[in-house]
């Protein structure tokens, strides 16, 4: 145990020692949350437009004033002629052109018909689908104004959202970026910092330490379980404090869900370096095969939903997804154990197959 | 220059003879364009309801089945019970609560105003957004519906009417994965080569062989040289690569001129390959290389615009972001690949890519010491 104890220790030194590496462990955080409140929303704001006025009678300015007091819109240019919109299209800078047919107050007063032509720069489909539905919707709320006495019968809906009433985007976030800081942290951070002892050479001293296999791994680990849990902590303390994300449910739970995910990751972590010998393969293998598939197939930012069906499978094993289901359930939705046992089996059970193959794997003998 | 030769020689080497690494290069950045582009989507599909209907009767339905015909949504309960339903949303199963209160057809009839209530899951605040869009405008089609049934069209005549005609260029399908391939290309080769160039001379300097190549003759721009380029070229190797595969699997249309995607290609990659050599000479050991870039990366790629539009973003993060290289390329991408740009339309973005290429290797230059 004594042993033990100096291992972890000389294990500490090195992590302490490199405050570059630390500063970046506790800085990513931090800002990323930042980042996630402040700056990424998928809410779109501040849209240029350009207009293209054939008639240029009140009714149209009326209209226009109205677009571009919505919040949504902000008037590029006045376009002259269809030549333009090709040209402004694709110098990139405007997203929309919403034209007004010839004579437009006269024919919406004699025929009641007036035409409008909304354009969506669609090589940003998603963008344009949006910006083209909210001037569809200042269009017949503006018809609606005209018509008001006539129309007599309606439904109206009357919308509740649940979970996130103020539709904040970091509520999505915070879930997913401790997901993906702690698999850096415990999956990362491990399988480097053993394969670098191999590459160094100095495993082979390890090994031929009184130590056993087994302590120098948990060893290892032991340290990274600490900063992977202290970050954790963080990311929960400034998510609830700066932008005010609750924690509904347990803390408790909360934190033993977040104890078994570092463990899984810890584990896969082990794993990566029993099978690599250098650094660079195994940050490259966590990097490229561990982070993207976390950010990108675990519904951190894109539902799983919506993907085509094969890659939904390759959703349903990825850990961090579970992960993710999990803290949302308990932060957000504040529902207790039984809602999540499921899927803290899967944690469990991907954990349990991670260090069977490490085990089987691990070689006493290097080289 | 035979002694750039001799170290570019050296450098491809090193990189074919690592069996590890040739895999990792070239097959995986392949793997993960197919898989990502598919997995990176806002098309709403199955948007799962469940239907509480209180009310039961013959506009009630009609207005359920109205929802039951759309491609977007997947009626997975019909229930009495609205706490019933609630327990499946808390339980992920249900996304968006449909509740017609009873009554619902009689107040339509006397009172003109009947209320449908949508409970939406907020989680994710995109996606709740969208639902709430969807539901609303069939709602919309719905009452107008209602007006050409219940009532006879001469009190319909009198009413104004803005005919709406809308139209989407460059993507008339609105496909969105002609807008994920250029984006996540970028990103692919981006991760490639600032990684192989991030961790090269720093892992020099921990297995001890930069103390070698120190005591040569060579001179500091000759070595930073010899290490940019072979990474360069594989760098665009991969980005020829991966462009054919956008164009042979996903068919992204390839309006502009590829040249103009190679140049800009050639000095992006410059950009991120310094970047990386930068990294790696004020870095102790790899590990920390590797926090480093990955620190940037992470904020490069979310402000670049790839998955969340830059519009959105408050002033000074728009302002913070001409400093993201990432940003610019991307654009140039989009905007010369999807909509044709020509030279005029990027040279802005380009020439900011050249300011950057300039600043970015003077300074792996200058910092790079030939004392250990």
């Amino acid at each position: 145990m004594k042993r033990f104890l100096g291992f972890v220790v000389k294990e500490f030194y090195h992590i302490f020692r490199d405050y570059r590496t630390l500063m970046i462990l506790f800085g990513i955080p931090a800002i990323q949350l930042l980042l996630f409140g402040y700056v990424i929303t998928s809410e779109i704001r501040d849209a240029r437009i350009a207009i293209f006025d054939q008639s240029k009678d009140e009714v149209t300015r009326k209209i226009s004033e109205k677009v571009l007091s919505s919040g949504y819109f902000i008037l590029d240019k006045n376009l002259s002629s269809t030549k333009e919109i090709e040209q402004v299209f694709r110098q990139g800078n405007v997203k929309l052109v919403l034209i007004f047919g010839p004579d437009f107050s006269k024919n919406l007063d004699k025929t009641g018909n007036a035409k409008v032509q909304i354009i969506g720069d669609a090589s940003d489909p998603n963008t344009a689908n949006i910006l083209v539905n909210y001037i569809q919707g200042i269009l017949s709320n503006y018809l609606l104004s005209l018509n008001a006495e006539k129309i007599p019968m309606q439904i109206v809906p009357e919308v509740r959202m649940m979970y996130n009433s103020e539709m904040k985007g970091v509520f999505m976030f915070v879930p997913g970026l401790m997901a993906m800081l702690l698999m850096l942290i415990s999956a990362l951070m491990t399988s480097l910092s053993i394969t670098r002892e191999k590459e160094l050479g100095t495993m082979e001293l390890l090994l031929v330490s009184p130590l056993k296999p087994a302590q120098i791994i948990i060893g290892k680990v032991f340290p990274y379980v600490f900063l992977a849990f202290l970050d954790a902590c963080i990311i929960i303390i400034l998510g609830n404090t700066v932008f005010g994300v609750p924690v509904v449910g347990s803390v408790a739970l909360l934190l033993f869900e977040s104890l078994l995910f570092i463990c899984m990751a810890l584990s896969l972590g082990i794993l990566i370096s029993t099978i690599t010998s250098s650094q660079q393969i195994a940050m490259m293998l966590s990097l490229v095969a561990l982070m993207l598939p976390t950010i990108l197939l675990s519904g951190f930012i894109f539902p799983v939903e919506n993907m085509p069906v094969v890659l939904q499978w390759f959703c349903h094993i990825m850990p961090p997804k579970y992960y993710i289901t999990i803290i949302k359930s308990i932060m957000l939705q504040g529902n207790g154990f039984s809602y999540i046992a499921f899927e803290t089996g899967i944690l469990a059970g991907f954990t349990m197959l991670f260090i069977f193959l490490s085990v089987k794997k691990f070689k006493v003998r290097l080289g | 220059m035979r002694t750039i030769l001799y170290i570019i020689q050296k450098e491809f080497l090193q990189i074919f003879r690592n069996k590890g690494m040739l895999p990792i290069i070239f097959v995986v950045p392949i793997v993960q364009l197919l898989i990502l582009v598919n997995a990176a989507t806002f098309e709403m599909k199955h948007i799962k309801v469940s239907v509480v209907d209180m009310d039961l009767s013959s506009s009630s339905r009609k207005l359920i089945s109205k929802y039951e015909g759309s491609p977007f949504y997947e009626i997975v309960q019909t229930t009495f019970s609205y706490d019933q339903a609630m327990d499946q949303m808390q339980r992920g199963k249900v996304d968006v609560i449909i509740r017609i209160p009873n009554g619902f057809e009689r107040k339509l009839v006397k009172e003109n105003l009947s209320k449908v209530q949508f409970v939406i899951n907020a989680i994710n605040q995109s996606v709740a957004g969208l639902s709430s869009a969807y539901c609303s405008s069939i709602l919309i089609d719905f009452n107008r519906e209602l007006l050409q049934d219940w009532l006879n069209p001469s009190k319909l005549a009198g009413l104004k009417n803005i005919q709406t005609d809308y139209s989407y260029w460059y993507n008339p399908k609105l496909n969105y994965k002609t807008y994920m391939v250029p984006g996540i290309l970028v990103l692919l080769v981006t991760i490639i080569g600032l990684l192989l160039s991030g961790m090269n001379i720093v892992r020099e300097k921990e297995i001890g062989t930069i103390e070698q190549i120190n005591v040569t003759p060579i001179r500091k721009i000759q070595f930073i040289a010899g290490k940019l380029t072979p990474f360069w070229i594989i760098a665009m190797f991969e980005l020829a690569f991966g462009l054919s595969i956008g164009k042979l699997v996903f068919d992204i249309p390839t309006v502009g001129n590829l040249w103009l995607i190679f140049l800009s290609g050639g000095v992006y990659l410059f950009v991120i390959l310094s970047v990386g050599l930068l990294v790696s000479t004020v870095t102790n050991n790899q590990q920390q290389a590797m926090l480093v870039s990955f620190f940037f990366l992470i904020i490069f790629i979310l402000m670049s615009g790839l998955f969340t539009s830059i519009e959105s973003m408050p002033h000074w993060a728009q302002e913070m972001d001409r400093l993201n290289p990432l940003m610019y390329f991307i654009k140039i991408m989009r905007m010369v690949l999807l909509k044709g740009s020509t030279f005029d339309d990027i040279s802005q973005l380009f020439y900011s890519l050249v300011v950057f290429a300039i600043v970015m290797s003077s300074l792996a230059v200058w910092r790079y010491r030939k004392v250990a």
